[in-house]
């Protein structure tokens, strides 16, 4: 990829309303991106190949539990640093910020709030220095856009439980060394069980020929029989509502992250309609073209005030799901039809890997999918303003 | 070693440049504002590797307003271990130079760096100024900077090849690319950076010796011209007549 020239935009002047620490650790993470992420992530991409390197340096700008707290190796952060570090992350790829999202809301973000001090601090500093990495284990085969259906299940054996099931789609499942994942017990109940790597008959399939999502590795997580110690239960939420909890929160950053591949998106293109001539003028001097910049820039800004204030409800602890699902859906869309739009303006050259646009499209067709579909956020909101469930 | 690192805050490289006030002051409206590369990247991070190496303590000192803490505070999160801001809104070099010497002399500082020039004025003079007022040595435009005890091996680069010079501590110098990779803070040292002290000094007496009339933006790029590379008549043809440059 030719050398990363990104200007972020900032039409309403919104930086004025960060802290100066806000500003610092965005720019902080944009630095590391541009040195670190976008001189690799598009041969990564290519090859379908995990950057694990870079784990390190994700640990490093805090993208590994930004708000956990620091006793626990996170970095004590609050939301809106933290949805800054997400744009940021996939502002380079989305696959880049899918490790932090899982890693941080999926893995730490339940043993922070549903486990014990145990379980505590065996996992999380590792997990925040990047040293392991985890995977959530919610999505089956046949159980996608309703979990509760699941099957994977457990018994208690008296000194342990015996975990049989099997987890589709799973972000990071064939390098994971930890796993949360969700099953349910004898009486039907859904809770969070830590199982690890080593452990007999857990494997992880990997889920190869994806066309999006390509620098992240995506598998299956199998349990056949396989001995959970006792102690490896999350003990203090079960029910639907612990996994959830946690989209919650990987919900929010998806939120930040999606403007910020919108806003690569954005000023590829805004830069190449500048400096690509055709009928001896610049394209971005023609009616169509401004129009497609124009209505770029008008939906990313509408993006950037959406999480800036969900961010402030967030740190007051005010956030609802519901808040969190507009958000996921209306941003994670705009950025899609950003990353089209985009690569029509350039031209050609917006199917090669010289530019980012084609790259964070194909990721964007994930980013709308998983963590709840595009239509399942519309159905929440729905049931939110009408008081009636369209689910089933 | 003891060293003051002395950083200043300059538009971002992609800021637009504009000026107010009949030309005479830069319009700050909408610019974001960075700390200067050559201090970030060589000056600060060279001193911060000296003391890794053998101990000591990196002081950054900025002369400036409030609206400069945030700079400051990103030379802290780099590893800076304490700030100081003089709180003075310098017109010109001498007098920025005077309010560092008088801070600096009570000090006793083993070495001040500086960067080589700011990426906005160009100046290059305050390093030697804060030299000749404190007295010591200056070395410009060092590209390498390698202590051993009290003395300092340097390296410059200059036209042709590369000069050698030996200096002992105390000494001023402002540092040019070569000296030090650029460091990005991690998220321990923002969050170090929250409570590392930051003293605010009031200014010494001092005055401007110069005024800035007024600024100019160079001139707007003109149209390209492209010539069929068979053509080199016309070329010679255009550079003659219409640029009028041979
Ligand atoms: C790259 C990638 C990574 C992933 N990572 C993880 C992970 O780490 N952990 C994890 O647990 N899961 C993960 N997932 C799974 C993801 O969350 C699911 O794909 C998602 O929840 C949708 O489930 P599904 O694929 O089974 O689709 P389905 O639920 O079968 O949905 C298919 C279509 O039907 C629609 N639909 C379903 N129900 C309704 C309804 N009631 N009304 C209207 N429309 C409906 C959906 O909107 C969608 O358009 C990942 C997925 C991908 C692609």
């Amino acid at each position: 990829m030719s050398s990363d020239r990104f200007q972020a935009p900032d039409y309403y002047q919104i930086d004025d309303l960060l802290t100066d620490e806000h500003k610092l650790i965005r720019d902080t993470v944009r630095e590391w991106v541009k040195k670190e992420v976008s001189p690799i992530i598009e041969e990564s991409a290519q090859k379908a190949e995990y950057p694990r390197h870079l784990n390190k340096g994700i640990a490093e700008v805090g993208g590994f539990g930004p708000y956990i707290p620091t006793e626990y190796g996170g970095a004590g952060l609050d939301q809106i640093s933290y949805g800054l570090i997400m744009q940021e992350l996939e502002r380079g790829d989305s696959g880049v910020r899918s490790a932090a999202s899982v890693q941080s809301s999926l893995v730490m973000y339940p043993i922070y709030q549903y486990g014990n001090e145990e379980q505590r601090n065996k996992y999380l500093p590792k997990l925040a220095s990047g040293e392991w990495v985890g995977s959530f284990g919610l999505t089956e085969p046949d159980h996608g856009s309703n979990p509760s259906g699941m099957i994977s299940n457990f018994k208690d054996e008296g000194d342990h439980y015996l975990l049989n099931g099997a987890k589709m789609w799973i972000t990071n499942a064939p390098i994971c060394d930890v796993a949360v994942v969700w099953a349910k017990n004898e009486s039907g109940r859904i809770h969070g069980l830590i199982v690890e790597r080593g452990m007999e008959g857990f494997t992880t399939p990997e889920t190869h020929g994806k066309w999006s999502l390509r620098a992240s590795r995506t598998g299956e997580l199998v349990f056949d029989n396989v001995k959970v110690p006792k102690e490896n239960l999350l003990p203090n939420k079960s029910g639907l509502g612990a996994p959830l909890g946690c989209l919650d929160s990987a919900r929010y950053g998806i939120a930040w992250g999606a403007v910020g591949a919108a806003m690569d998106c954005y000023d590829s293109a805004l830069r190449y309609s500048k400096e690509r001539l055709q009928f001896d003028k610049p394209i971005a001097s023609f009616q169509l073209v401004q129009k497609k910049l124009a209505e770029m820039i008008t939906e990313i800004t509408k993006a950037q005030l959406l999480n800036l204030r969900l961010g402030q409800l967030k740190n007051e602890g005010k956030a609802t799901t519901q808040q969190i699902s507009m958000a996921k859906r209306n941003n994670v869309n705009m950025a899609l039809e950003i990353a089209r739009e985009a690569r029509q303006i350039h031209g050609g050259m917006g199917i090669t890997g010289e530019y980012p646009i084609m790259r964070h499209m194909m990721n964007l067709e994930s980013v709308i999918t998983y963590e709840g579909t595009h239509d399942i956020h519309l159905l929440i909101t729905g049931m939110d303003v009408t008081g009636e469930s369209a689910f089933r | 070693m003891k060293i003051l690192v002395c950083i200043s805050k300059v538009p971002d490289t992609t800021a637009k440049i504009a000026f107010t006030e009949n030309n005479t002051k830069f319009d700050t409206n909408g610019v974001q504002f960075i700390v200067n590369p050559y201090d970030e990247w060589y000056a600060l991070v060279r001193g911060l590797e000296i003391k890794e190496a053998q101990g000591g303590s990196v002081t950054v000192l900025n002369v400036g307003g409030a609206e400069n803490d945030p700079t400051i505070r990103k030379a802290l999160a780099i590893g800076a271990d304490d700030a100081v801001r003089i709180n003075f809104e310098a017109k010109d070099a001498l007098a920025t130079a005077t309010q560092i010497a008088e801070f600096a002399k009570a000090e006793n500082y083993d070495m001040v760096l500086f960067g080589k020039e700011t990426i906005d004025y160009n100046g290059s003079q305050v390093g030697g100024m804060v030299a000749a007022l404190l007295d010591q040595p200056f070395i410009s435009n060092a590209s390498k900077l390698e202590m051993d005890g009290n003395k300092g091996k340097v390296e410059r680069d200059i036209q042709g090849g590369k000069e050698v010079i030996e200096v002992e501590a105390p000494f001023v110098l402002s540092a040019a690319k070569g000296m030090a990779e650029a460091r990005i803070p991690n998220m321990r040292g923002i969050m170090a950076a929250r409570t590392k002290p930051l003293k605010v000094v009031e200014a010494s007496a001092s005055a401007d010796a110069t005024e800035v009339v007024s600024y100019e933006l160079p001139p707007a790029k003109g149209d390209v011209k492209l010539v069929d590379a068979d053509n080199p008549a016309e070329l010679l043809e255009l550079l003659r007549n219409e640029a009028k440059i041979i």
